[in-house]
């Protein structure tokens, strides 16, 4: 048996407030499911290459709309002879990538605008407000497709389109993280002792708004991840050759009746995919909520 | 309550003016010479020169802006490219979607509001875990996917309802109905997820609140305590909800209006961008977020009528 | 006669850090037209049990034990029975005035809700009664206040509102968790003069619950002290203020302030300690810790309740009036 210097983890109370967080994310089998499915997205997604048995678009003309557990197809082909799996795999780089991508954009540019305007108020938190309804005004397809009438389709330009959708509604977030932070003891307390904003900002204020902000993100990303099946699937995202959901879903519409599960599988995907990571952003919402009791 | 309302109003013009600055802004952004499009790509430069003079194009952009706002503000949004007008083609296709919406919200309101009074009345019980992963599912499934899945089901296989088109309810109620049905569940399928979650949320704060033990302590019925103390608390922050969600069904009317090809204002949208149809698409998106902004003044409206709170100004806090 | 009769009522929590026991077997009478005042800590568990004898508490709560009222128990009565001595004939005034009225109902709505539901009055009736019942507590120009919303109160008002709606009925028992705790001390004043004035009238038994002694020796007849979750000292309230036995009590009034009771260097006198954690009890007396008569008798058997004095109990191994024993 080995010996573990039991004082520091009692005593400490971060380490200690780690491991009651995880035993309560590991009492939710919901959350877990989520967390091991979300993981097993981006796993297939970063890993396409060696995990599809073929290349995306290899077609084979001899094997078109080939149903399932046909020899070597296990969901089966499109008109093209394509495999169905294969494409869904390498359509997940897509997705995972439009997804988390315009996540992590939006919240960089979202969260120290939102910060700036709920620290410091003053009059630059009015300015913000109005500038972040002016965003919101626009419905978040009609801004993207505007986006991309603009700049041209593309991968990256959707996931640009779903990064900006996704700013007012984080920047109101934050500014109301940052807003109740300021008057919090321990903020009041910095700042009579003489403490430089960036310090406090960078000391107080983020490490206690980062429960809220990770929530938000896995609740943003499927969101995300169902915009770039919209964009693709409207012909403003993902051009073809590259597969993506979205476009699969749009290609399959032709063949609604002969082959039905063209239109199926890219949409379970698509659903499981967003699926698990809002049963994980919700798994996290409760763990780190300090009134829920179990 | 005067006071409030002015300032929502006046917040709501700037938001108003400012995103017509920026859709006009936008557009003028488009790659691509409008002129070239407008003459039906006629490259000579004398005939080019006409089309910008006559499309007042080339002006300086403050003074272009200004003649398209203040037109615009008359109700007079220009000529499309096959010159019709772009209001005339809106006031057309708008009611479709207003009715669609409307559907939307009916069918989701009903639902979500149901099935959140529902989970947290039944709180950690089967139907309350039933109802919130049915919610959790209605968030996560792509609605046209969902659509696409119900024509296949409905129209392809058991050939109930139509796959798609439009027929006017003047025309025939029940054919419009007929039509209507699959896009309106489609639409209002995320927004019944999304209110009832917040219904239930609501719910439950309302139900672990100081004065429902009072109404407990009273010796009230539950169902007085929930249907008459927790629920009318809870349904004034859903209203607020149900405003906020236009946004999002706007966008949703956009692409199950191009699933089930209904020739409402959502498809315009994508018209006017795949034709390059610049005056549409800048007469869309003004209107577009011109209702967006009124809408949710509206909801403002509603809710100040609601909570006696700003209703009637207090005396002591 | 005995309006209330508390047999070994205890009520434990289950939560994430383990089980927390609010309240461990507590047991006590209240007489017809007496008032029973119960102090303690924050914690020590006296919300928690008049809240149980009502079965307000969260699902969360196990409640065992008698509570015996007009010849049922409350704890065990179907809940229509209940409903039926809710409001009726026990009453509760809670602590929060501002949060425990409904924000969107006016006034009269609200305590009328209470006439129509027991007394079966039609909405007429109700609303004259309702002036009445708020020109009772003192809640000047009634009428008009009949149709306002709470936001337009103020707290003291607000809480004389609870009150009102509390004796609509004109209840057996009068439950007071902490009426005063959530005001300024001018308005606590009028209050506790309302509720003297209430017993003398209308003869209602009346359990006040409160931490504040100053209170309790203003209007209560009996009292109760309550120590992580237990009874340790319970007299009539002129002989617990003379002859206090339990240390935790004798440390109490030591800290009151009052002319005359500072130590000889001129201090008021503290309990040292904190109260400790109720999912964590020591084993042997809860104020062993904190206790200077402590030994090892206190820290390692409980001791439970004896009369000490005609009617007076107290739960200590080494009782007395003093801090520390001699």
């Amino acid at each position: 048996m080995s010996y573990v210097d039991t004082t520091a983890i009692a005593i400490n109370p971060r380490a200690r407030r780690r491991r009651l967080l995880r035993k309560r994310f590991l009492r939710r089998p919901l959350a877990v499911v989520g967390l091991v499915v979300a993981a097993a997205f981006i796993t297939a997604a970063i890993l396409a290459p060696v995990v599809a048995p073929y290349s995306a678009s290899a077609t084979d003309f001899n094997a078109t709309l080939a149903p399932p557990f046909t020899h070597g197809h296990l969901l089966g082909t499109d008109e093209l002879g394509r495999d169905q799996l294969s494409r869904i795999i390498w359509g997940s780089r897509a997705s995972i990538q439009a997804g988390v991508f315009s996540t992590l954009l939006a919240i960089a540019v979202a969260v120290p605008i939102g910060i700036i305007a709920g620290y410091y108020r003053g009059w630059i938190d009015p300015v913000i407000a109005r500038l972040t309804d002016v965003l919101l005004a626009f419905p978040f397809l009609v801004l993207a497709v505007g986006l991309a009438a603009i700049l041209g389709p593309s991968l990256t330009n959707a996931t640009l389109a779903l990064g900006i959708g996704a700013v007012p509604g984080l920047i109101r977030i934050a500014r109301g993280e940052a807003l109740a932070l300021r008057e919090e003891d321990f903020v009041r307390a910095a700042v009579a002792n003489g403490a430089r904003d960036a310090s406090i900002l960078a000391r107080h204020v983020l490490p206690n708004m980062l429960s809220t902000l990770i929530v938000q993100a896995t609740v943003t990303i499927p969101a995300a991840i169902i915009g770039e099946a919209v964009l693709s699937f409207l012909g403003l995202g993902v051009q073809p050759p590259t597969p993506s959901w979205g476009v699969m879903l749009s290609d399959a519409q032709s063949y609604v009746s002969q082959a039905p599960r063209l239109a199926i599988f890219p949409g379970i995907a698509i659903f499981l995919c967003s699926l698990s990571f809002n049963l994980l952003g919700d798994g996290l919402r409760d763990v780190l909520d300090p009134r829920t009791t179990r | 309550m005067g006071g409030f309302l002015l300032r929502k109003v006046g917040a709501a013009l700037i938001v108003l003016v400012l995103a017509s600055m920026l859709v006009f802004a936008g557009v003028r952004a488009i790659p691509g010479d409008p002129a070239l499009a407008l003459g039906a790509e006629n490259r000579d430069p004398a005939v080019l020169q006409a089309i910008r003079h006559k499309y007042g194009l080339d002006k300086p952009l403050p003074v272009q802006y200004l003649n398209w706002i203040s037109l615009a503000v008359r109700g007079d949004l220009g000529t499309d490219e096959r010159e019709l007008s772009v209001s005339n083609t809106i006031v057309q296709r708008l009611p479709i979607t207003l009715e669609l919406a409307g559907l939307a919200i009916l069918i989701g309101s009903l639902i979500g509001i149901g099935a959140g009074v529902l989970a947290a009345w039944r709180r950690g019980k089967a139907a309350d875990y039933a109802a919130t992963t049915v919610a959790l599912v209605g968030l996560s499934v792509p609605h046209f996917w969902l659509g696409i899945l119900m024509i296949i089901y409905f129209a392809v296989r058991l050939h109930w309802l139509p796959a798609g088109g439009y027929v006017p309810f003047s025309t025939s109620p029940v054919q419009n109905l007929e039509h209507m049905l699959m896009p309106a569940i489609v639409l209002g399928t995320g927004l019944s997820a999304v209110l009832m979650r917040q219904m239930r949320s609501s719910m439950l704060g309302a139900l672990g609140a100081d004065y429902v033990r009072t109404a407990r302590a009273k010796g009230l019925s539950e169902l007085s305590v929930i249907g008459k103390h927790a629920l009318r608390n809870s349904l004034i922050t859903v209203t607020t909800v149900v405003g906020l969600q236009l946004g999002a069904l706007i966008s949703g009317a956009v692409i199950t209006e191009q699933i089930f090809v209904i020739p409402g204002f959502g498809r315009l949208t994508i018209d006017a961008v795949n034709q390059r149809d610049y005056a549409l698409l800048q007469g869309v998106v003004l209107v577009a977020a011109a209702g967006y902004v009124v809408v949710n003044l509206l909801v403002d409206v509603v809710y100040s009528l609601l909570n006696p709170r700003i209703r009637v100004s207090g005396a002591a806090t | 006669m005995t309006v209330l009769a508390v047999e070994d009522l205890s009520v434990r929590f289950d939560t994430d850090d383990g089980v927390v026991h609010a309240v461990d077997r507590l047991s006590f009478g209240l007489e017809q037209g007496e008032v029973l005042g119960i102090v303690g800590e924050s914690g020590c568990g006296k919300s928690v049990s008049v809240m149980s004898l009502l079965r307000l508490l969260p699902p969360t709560a196990h409640v065992d034990g008698r509570a015996e009222f007009d010849g049922v128990d409350l704890l065990s009565v179907p809940t229509s029975r209940l409903q039926r001595i809710r409001g009726r004939e026990i009453a509760l005034v809670f602590q929060e005035p501002m949060t425990s009225l409904n924000p969107v109902f006016k006034v009269g709505n609200q305590v009328g809700e209470v006439l129509r539901r027991h007394l079966g009055l039609d909405r007429r009736a109700a609303r004259a009664r309702t002036i009445e019942l708020l020109d009772l507590v003192r809640i000047p120009a009634p009428e008009r206040r009949v149709d306002e919303y709470p936001h337009q109160l103020s707290g003291g008002m607000r809480q004389r509102v609870m009150i009102a709606m509390a004796l609509a009925c004109d209840p057996k028992v009068l439950i007071a968790d902490e009426p005063t705790t959530a005001l300024d001390v001018t308005i606590q004043a009028g209050i506790l003069d309302l509720m003297r004035d209430i017993r003398e009238r209308l003869g209602t038994a009346i359990v006040l619950i409160t931490h504040n002694l100053g209170v309790v020796a203003d209007i209560a007849d009996r009292v109760i002290v309550m120590y992580a979750g237990r009874k340790v000292e319970e007299a009539p309230v002129h002989e617990l203020y003379a002859h206090p036995q339990h240390p935790y009590t004798v440390g109490l009034l030591g800290a009151v302030p009052r002319p005359g009771a500072a130590d000889e260097q001129g201090r008021l006198r503290e309990i040292p300690g904190r109260v400790p954690s109720l999912a964590e009890l020591p084993i042997g007396c809860a104020f062993a810790p904190r206790c200077p008569r402590a030994d090892e008798l206190t820290r390692s058997r409980s001791p439970e309740l004896s009369e000490i004095r005609p009617q007076h109990f107290v739960a200590c191994f080494h009782p007395g009036p003093e801090w520390q024993e001699r």
